[in-house]
């Protein structure tokens, strides 16, 4: 208990943190330079938000059976394909989202069943296969999808932009001007967090959560306790795979969707993961949020240097907390 | 974590000293075989080999005896070549324009210098997660080179990139070319060879066996993994500018994921266990990737070599060395009992 209420401090001591920074330059800019920085801000967050989509699923894989799926960005690409197809057909978006979670999940299902559970505890062979699939799977998107960039179309009431209560600056008329931020990132921003805390309540309250995080702790402890660990597996993985698929129709509904895009969410679940330590959802939201505030901020205020920063995050937590921010130590 | 990665791979056989026949064969196999065949031949297969074959060397030295999987080497083998042609002469009118002998040493130092922090930060942790924090580098650095146009040229890169002329010889020519490739590799692997029977390349191995012991009996583990990259490094550097004068340009498409991934395939299809397999790998993925496009579609490429390389890794985790000891064994003794990839 007292390891756990040290993390809690750790939490309330970033965001004070953060909050303590945010408000100082706010209080200090007013006009265009505090626009750019509260939209900055703003993309940071929501970017953060899809990583954690996407960076969530990779890390309760590799917590639970040591497994780094390094074709977690492929899923993420595929997703989004089958989640479009879908989507076109349908002419419902909602489907396409639903499609791209349940199509990601039997994938990751198969895979579970077919490749990773014949090769059980090898971290290395398992790790190239997945480099494999990977290779494979980038080049079969390719031949049927071809290079061009594709868009969703999100519902009519998540188009256009919504007026947020936060001022920007004032008219010359002395009336307020407040910040305006397209509707569809602040739902992506909402839903991230409504499905964070549903993982969160997963993992912490269900039994099947238990079991998940008793099988994080110690693999045999719970297989000598008669749970199916099989299953466990099986579950974590349908779930974590699915993840990805979903935040691949979402992310591709705010950004979109092209051959590459892979690589990029792969990229992102790695950082996140390292930063935020492996296999916890509150490290890969805390990872999530930093790595996109830092590609954002990075993006506006040294634009050809915008990945060196996330990089510094990565060397900056390795070299002073190696298991990562809420991770334990192996 | 720390039984991972090191007890993954199986112990490379120390190679012994005792030159056998069959291998001055191959070595007189490969001085004359240029002189046999056509341009082609010896420039896009035989110079492209060997090179790729340096740059996988340094990650079969550093996964066999180190039991560190670094997907940073074609990386560091991009940075030698991105500080040749920024130091040297390139067509960009970018370049600083130093002589070579002060450029290829320059380039040498740098890219050795990353590697080495690569490994100062990668052994803060252990096993698989070296995976995982290495392809972050390499594909933090393909972004940074790709969204740079101070430094690195941007999307466009680095052309018009060649080999000095030294002694009055057109070194780009295949035939010097090859040569100058084919003795690049040969220092490169007896310099691992005669690495992995040293006392610090002994050591290497105890670690990557057993690092806690090694430690107890007084070794700085720490110390010797991080050498093990600089020495790694210094390898894919030099097979990193060979490369770049064989391209004659460097672009971020020369240190994309792709190419990250496709040394470690080279590597792993020709096996971990010894510094012949990855030249064994580099010719085969030459071969496959000139002509696949006989076979299939020109495009489909990497699924060819995306299939082989799921093929080696599932049924002969050892590569194709794997493969021939399997069958000289198989051979001898009918009751050859195998090993899968954990030896047991």
């Amino acid at each position: 208990m007292a390891k756990w209420s040290a993390k809690v401090w750790v939490v309330i001591g970033v965001v004070a943190l953060a909050l303590i920074v945010l408000v100082a330059v706010l209080a200090g800019v007013e006009g265009k330079s505090r626009k750019l920085f509260l939209l900055t801000l703003m993309n940071g967050l929501t970017l953060g938000a899809l990583y954690f989509l996407v960076a969530s699923g990779f890390t309760m894989v590799f917590g639970l059976m040591r497994n780094v799926n390094l074709a977690h960005g492929s899923l993420f690409l595929l997703g989004a394909y089958i989640g479009y197809e879908v989507a076109e057909i349908t002419g419902s978006w909602y489907l396409g989202v639903a499609a791209g979670f349940l199509s990601m999940a039997v994938a990751g299902l198969v895979l579970q069943i077919f490749v990773f559970r014949h090769m059980q505890g090898q971290d290395l062979r398992q790790t190239m296969v997945t480099i494999g699939i990977s290779i494979v799977l980038a080049d079969v998107m390719l031949a049927v999808w071809g290079g061009t960039t594709y868009q969703f179309e999100p519902p009519d009431w998540l188009f256009g932009a919504s007026t947020l209560p936060i001022v920007t600056g004032h008219r010359s008329s002395g009336a307020a001007v407040f910040l305006k931020y397209p509707t569809y990132r602040l739902v992506l921003l909402a839903s991230a967090i409504v499905i964070g805390v549903a993982l969160w309540l997963f993992l912490h309250r269900t039994r099947v959560g238990m079991m998940i995080r008793a099988g994080v702790d110690d693999r045999a402890m719970l297989q000598a306790s008669g749970i199916n660990v099989q299953l466990v597996f099986a579950i974590t993985f349908a779930i974590g795979a699915g993840l990805a698929g979903l935040a691949g129709v979402v992310g591709g509904t705010a950004l979109s969707i092209a051959p590459g895009e892979d690589v990029r969410y792969l990229l992102a679940s790695l950082i996140v993961v390292i930063v935020g330590g492996m296999g916890s959802v509150t490290g890969a939201a805390i990872g999530a949020l930093l790595i996109g505030l830092a590609e954002q901020f990075g993006l506006a205020y040294m634009p050809t240097y915008g990945v060196v920063l996330t990089f510094l995050i990565m060397v900056a937590v390795l070299a002073f907390r190696p298991q990562g921010i809420m991770g334990r130590a192996a | 974590m720390t039984i991972s990665s090191a007890s993954d791979l199986e112990q490379p056989r120390l190679p012994s000293l005792p030159v056998k026949p069959w291998q001055i064969l191959v070595l007189l196999l490969l001085i004359v075989y240029p002189l046999m065949v056509p341009d082609f031949w010896r420039l896009q297969v035989g110079a492209y080999a060997l090179i790729l074959g340096v740059i996988a060397l340094s990650l079969t030295f550093l996964a066999g005896y180190g039991g560190m999987v670094s997907l940073a080497q074609m990386t560091v083998a991009g940075v030698a070549g991105y500080a040749v042609a920024i130091f040297g002469v390139n067509s960009a009118a970018l370049g600083l324009g130093w002589p070579w002998w002060v450029t290829i040493p320059l380039s040498l130092a740098v890219a050795t210098l990353f590697a080495t922090l690569t490994g100062w930060l990668s052994v803060r942790t252990a096993g698989i997660y070296t995976i995982m924090i290495t392809l972050a580098i390499a594909v933090a650095f393909f972004y940074l080179v790709r969204q740079n146009y101070v430094i690195f040229n941007g999307f466009t890169g680095f052309a018009g990139l060649a080999p000095p002329p030294v002694f009055g010889l057109d070194w780009r020519a295949p035939l010097p070319f090859y040569y100058l490739s084919l003795g690049v590799a040969g220092i490169c692997f007896a310099a691992v060879v005669y690495m992995s029977r040293s006392t610090m390349g002994v050591a290497l191995q105890g670690i990557r066996d057993n690092p806690r012991r090694m430690a107890a009996l007084g070794f700085n583990v720490r110390a010797h993994r991080i050498a093990a990259y600089a020495l790694a490094g210094l390898i894919a550097a030099l097979g990193g500018i060979l490369l770049v004068w064989f391209n004659g340009r460097i672009s971020p498409g020369s240190v994309g994921v792709d190419r990250v991934i496709d040394i470690l395939v080279i590597a792993v299809i020709g096996g971990l266990r010894h510094p012949t397999g990855a030249f064994l790998g580099a010719i085969v993925f030459v071969l496959l990737e000139n002509f696949a496009i006989d076979l299939i579609d020109r495009e489909r490429f990497n699924t060819v070599i995306g299939i082989a390389f799921l093929a080696i890794v599932f049924f002969s985790p050892d590569g194709l060395l794997g493969l021939w000891d399997k069958a000289s064994r198989a051979s001898r003794t009918l009751a050859g009992a195998t090993k899968d990839w954990n030896g047991r």
